[in-house]
């Protein structure tokens, strides 16, 4: 048997031959683009689309964008340096407008001499929503905060900020990155400050309104201690009616009398100077702060065992929810005349913050209802279990889970409304997309200019609703607790 | 125990109206209620107050009166010296066609970008996910303004299309010609034409519309009873006759009988002195706002699609091949109900959106319900509380129908849970 085994196997490798490399056709670009482009007619016949489109847009728009104009002050200039530059017939893109209309896009009507104001509140905004939004990572805080310091305050020396002010920003900032290194709980005090702070740095006008309006919270404080040993329900309701009466009755008048007595303030500005992305980003941040918590009250009370309570939020969402928001805005531009006492005339932004509020908590309501119906029961039996009274399962079981499970819902809502703070043109404020860029065509310089405003304004919208939504990708990462 | 049993038989005691979880709830609400009616109460009272102050009156007697304005693009005929109602139907007529058309178009277009998101190749998933993110993020009234100033800048006026070799050419084998202040399109025209049902406040529908909407219908339930009988004797043989021939038939040929019946056929719109006629010229307002909001709207809708497609598990279909199903039956039967589960209740919302979002009409001056109710109407009678009063109910009832019949569908095409 050996003798014919070794006959009939002449040849018996004793070495592995290396790999070869696979065919052409099945590696590298070439298997990439067979698998993903043309693996079949439908999916050739899509690329081809694809590239159609790509095609015609990219030569119909190119050399516009190409021809870019950045600096000229007027349309006829721009289109002179386009003619000059690419010859006869050549157009081009003249982005001009944006760089010598800058402030008024950003700022609108705000007198020029107090710009650093609006800058100053931004950046500190930044300070008080660190704690907030990037509770979880040093480095992101560093970097945001560093980036934040070094654009405000440099642009705060260009716009010729007071060095007291200047003073106080570097102090704020540097405050903030010590308590972002060190504690980050000593930032939320200057967080829930921060509202106020933001508005009168806004408005301006006597410090004393401000202060008073604080005051009222620590008279309630006071008066929720003095009982909150022997009847504790009563004491909350204490603490909350003194404040309320005290914002309704005294805060004003208690204002007035101290500014005649020491006045102090810086100088204030009308709701009318407001404009540009200044207006959108005001109207647009203090309604996403304003409508998550009434909407998570709404939500809860909707979902309330109490039959009114229950009704009422019903209504008062469906109603929301039916009608658009263009009509809300008319409300409040014609229809609170009506309402108020005579004589009444508040601020108009405040009545499209209000409205604007309003219609998003709606909306978020519906959201975070959707979050707790997707909480499974048990959660809800385990909390009565643990002997926990409703507002202590809300806060430390219910809730936490419910809007983790709604964010996404909850940032398309903040976006949608973001958004929606361009409709104010509607009730004759000056929002950056329509009634500015009108403004801006009126002047005789820039007359028939279209498409670059649109580009403009567009791109910033992009910007902030496209960050917004990846932020809460990463936030949905990092509040992920199961395992997929 | 004694203790406890003792204590919930215990007498009533103020104090329990705070303490007492029975009772704590019951207080609470009724302040909630003194409050509520108190501000309402205040609500009310003060703007009685002020429309004394002002000398008017809250009646909707307005509504009467003569409108005296014109309306550009009216479904129902309508003149200056109509009343002020029939002018906010007009509004509401506008209103509805917008979003009729705008839902329908969305819902195409969402659909096939939303599949295409998720197509397999590369550059066409990307080219939808770039138009996704650019509508979604950006402000629905930059677009309706972007179309706008596209067809009021760009586009010419009807007389470029006259001559040997005009400057525009009609699109659409000669069908259509966009021009900057109307879009032509063909209209149908009838060589046997059976005149109008008159259905009074001269609003006439044309007798040959009344008999395709009764063939159609017919066709319709005819279908569900060749379906059923097909059934049925499936049920009782185990071979399923054939339906699909019969279907068709019962669907398109009496259409085309209809067709063939009343000599129906495409007028295209030629241009005759300074403007084209033949056709049915839309006005340009029209177009650009159901452009923007179908744009805008599918942006949306291929979002939902794509993640209700993605909702249904791998194993689904892995399963469903398993069991020898054909991969059409496999999406008919497997995959669609279930995505469907996940894809209606969020694309009813978008139909709402849409519907309220029609009121932007206000930036590029289309009548809808706002711009003549809202409008005009408001500005000339200067009756605001009542013009936005009835404008919000409107509006209010529309959302609540268009809800209402999405959700019967809805509740037909749940997964029923047992």
């Amino acid at each position: 048997m050996s003798d014919t085994h070794a006959q009939t196997v002449p040849f018996v490798r004793d070495t592995m031959l290396p790999a070869a490399p696979p065919p052409a056709t099945q590696a590298g670009a070439v298997r990439w683009l067979r698998e993903n482009l043309f693996s079949g007619p439908v999916n050739t016949v899509l690329t081809i689309i694809g590239l159609l489109i790509i095609w015609f847009l990219v030569s119909h728009y190119w050399d516009w964008f190409a021809h870019s104009v950045w600096n000229a002050n007027s349309l006829n200039e721009c289109r002179q340096i386009i003619i000059d530059t690419w010859g006869e017939g050549a157009r081009g893109a003249c982005f001009a407008v944006i760089r010598e209309r800058w402030n008024q896009y950003v700022f609108g009507f705000y007198p020029p001499e107090l710009y650093w104001r609006p800058t100053m509140t931004f950046g500190l905004l930044i300070v008080a929503l660190v704690p907030v939004l990037f509770s979880a990572s040093l480095t992101i805080r560093r970097a945001v905060l560093v980036i934040t310091a070094i654009a405000t305050l440099t642009s705060m020396i260009a716009l010729g900020s007071p060095v007291i002010w200047l003073a106080f920003a570097t102090l704020v900032l540097a405050g903030g990155f010590v308590a972002s290194e060190r504690n980050l709980g000593w930032l939320l005090p200057f967080s829930m400050l921060y509202p106020l702070m933001g508005v009168w740095f806004l408005w301006g006008g006597s410090v004393w309104g401000p202060v008073f309006v604080l005051v009222g919270p620590v008279l309630g404080w006071i008066a929720w201690r003095i009982l909150a040993g022997r009847m504790p329900v009563i004491a909350v309701l204490a603490g909350v009616v003194v404040t309320l009466l005290f914002w309704l009755f005294l805060s004003g008048s208690a204002a007035e009398d101290a500014q005649r007595l020491l006045p102090m303030g810086i100088e204030a500005v009308r709701s009318d100077r407001f404009g540009g992305f200044l207006l959108s980003v005001t109207i647009g941040v203090a309604g996403i702060a304003l409508s998550l918590p009434l909407g998570i009250v709404l939500a809860l009370s909707r979902q309330s065992d109490m039959f009114l309570i229950k009704s009422l939020s019903v209504v008062f969402i469906e109603f929301i929810r039916g009608v658009p928001l263009i009509t809300l805005l008319f409300v409040a531009s014609l229809l609170l005349n009506y309402f108020l006492p005579p004589g009444t005339n508040f601020d108009i932004i405040l009545r499209v913050i209000i409205m604007v509020t309003l219609f998003a908590a709606a909306y978020m309501a519906e959201v975070i209802r959707g979050g707790l119906a997707a909480l499974p029961r048990g959660q809800y039996e385990a909390a009565d279990a643990l002997g926990l009274d409703y507002w202590k399962a809300q806060r430390l079981i219910i809730l936490p889970q419910a809007l983790k499970i709604s964010i996404p819902g909850i940032v398309s809502t903040f976006i949608g409304m973001f958004k929606d703070t361009t409709l104010v043109t509607f009730v004759g404020l000056y929002d950056p997309l329509k009634s500015m860029s009108d403004a801006v065509r009126a002047n005789i310089e820039w007359k028939g200019i279209y498409w670059e405003p649109f580009i403009f304004v567009g791109a910033i919208f992009f910007i902030i609703c496209f960050a917004m939504s990846r932020y809460s990708m990463y936030l949905e990462r990092r509040l992920q607790r199961d395992h997929k | 125990m004694t203790d406890v049993s003792a204590s919930a038989h215990a007498s009533f005691r103020p104090s329990m109206l705070i303490y007492d979880r029975r009772y704590r709830s019951l207080t609470f609400q009724v302040i909630v209620f003194i409050l509520v009616m108190a501000a309402l109460w205040w609500l009310i009272g003060n703007t009685i107050s002020n429309l004394n102050a002002m000398g008017k009156s809250f009646d909707f007697g307005f509504l009467f009166q003569r409108a005296g304005y014109d309306i550009s693009g009216t479904p129902i005929p309508y003149t200056g010296n109509d009343s002020h109602l029939r002018a906010t139907m007009v509004g509401l007529l506008n209103t509805l066609i917008v979003s009729i058309l705008g839902c329908i178009a969305a819902t195409i277009l969402g659909v096939a970008v939303g599949v295409a998101r998720l197509s397999k190749n590369w550059l066409f998933a990307r080219l939808m996910t770039v138009y996704v993110e650019i509508f979604r993020n950006i402000p629905l009234l930059l677009w309706i303004l972007v179309i706008y100033a596209v067809f009021t800048e760009i586009l010419p006026a009807p007389n470029a299309y006259r001559g040997e070799s005009p400057a525009w050419s009609m699109i659409l084998f000669d069908h259509v010609a966009l021009t900057n202040r109307y879009t032509a399109i063909p209209t149908l025209g009838m060589d046997n034409d059976p005149g109008s049902l008159d259905l009074g406040a001269r609003v006439t529908v044309n007798w040959a519309t009344i008999a395709f909407v009764v063939a159609l219908v017919g066709g319709w339930f005819i279908r569900r009873a060749i379906n059923a009988h097909a059934q049925k004797v499936q049920d009782r043989t185990g071979i399923r006759p054939a339906t699909l021939w019969k279907n068709l038939a019962v669907m398109i040929l009496p259409s085309l009988f209809l067709i063939w019946y009343f000599g129906l056929h495409l007028l295209a719109p030629s241009l005759q002195g300074f403007n084209f006629t033949g056709g049915l010229n839309i006005t340009n307002s029209l177009v650009v706002l159901w452009l923007a909001l179908t744009l805008y709207t599918a942006a949306f809708i291929a979002e939902i699609v794509r993640a209700g497609i993605l909702a249904v598990s791998r194993g689904q279909s892995e399963a469903a091949f398993a069991l020898g199903l054909r991969p059409k039956r496999t999406m008919n039967l497997v995959i669609l109900p279930q995505a469907l589960r996940v894809i209606i209740p969020p694309l009813i919302s978008q139909y709402l959106n849409l519907t309220k979002n029609s009121s932007l009409a206000i930036a590029v001056g289309y009548m809808d319900l706002r711009g003549t109710l809202g409008g005009t109407t408001l500005n000339q009678t200067g009756r605001e509380l009542e013009a936005i009063v009835l404008m919000m109910l409107i509006y209010l009832a529309l959302s609540l129908i268009i809800s209402a019949g999405m959700n019967i569908f809805n509740s037909r095409v749940k997964l029923k849970e047992r």
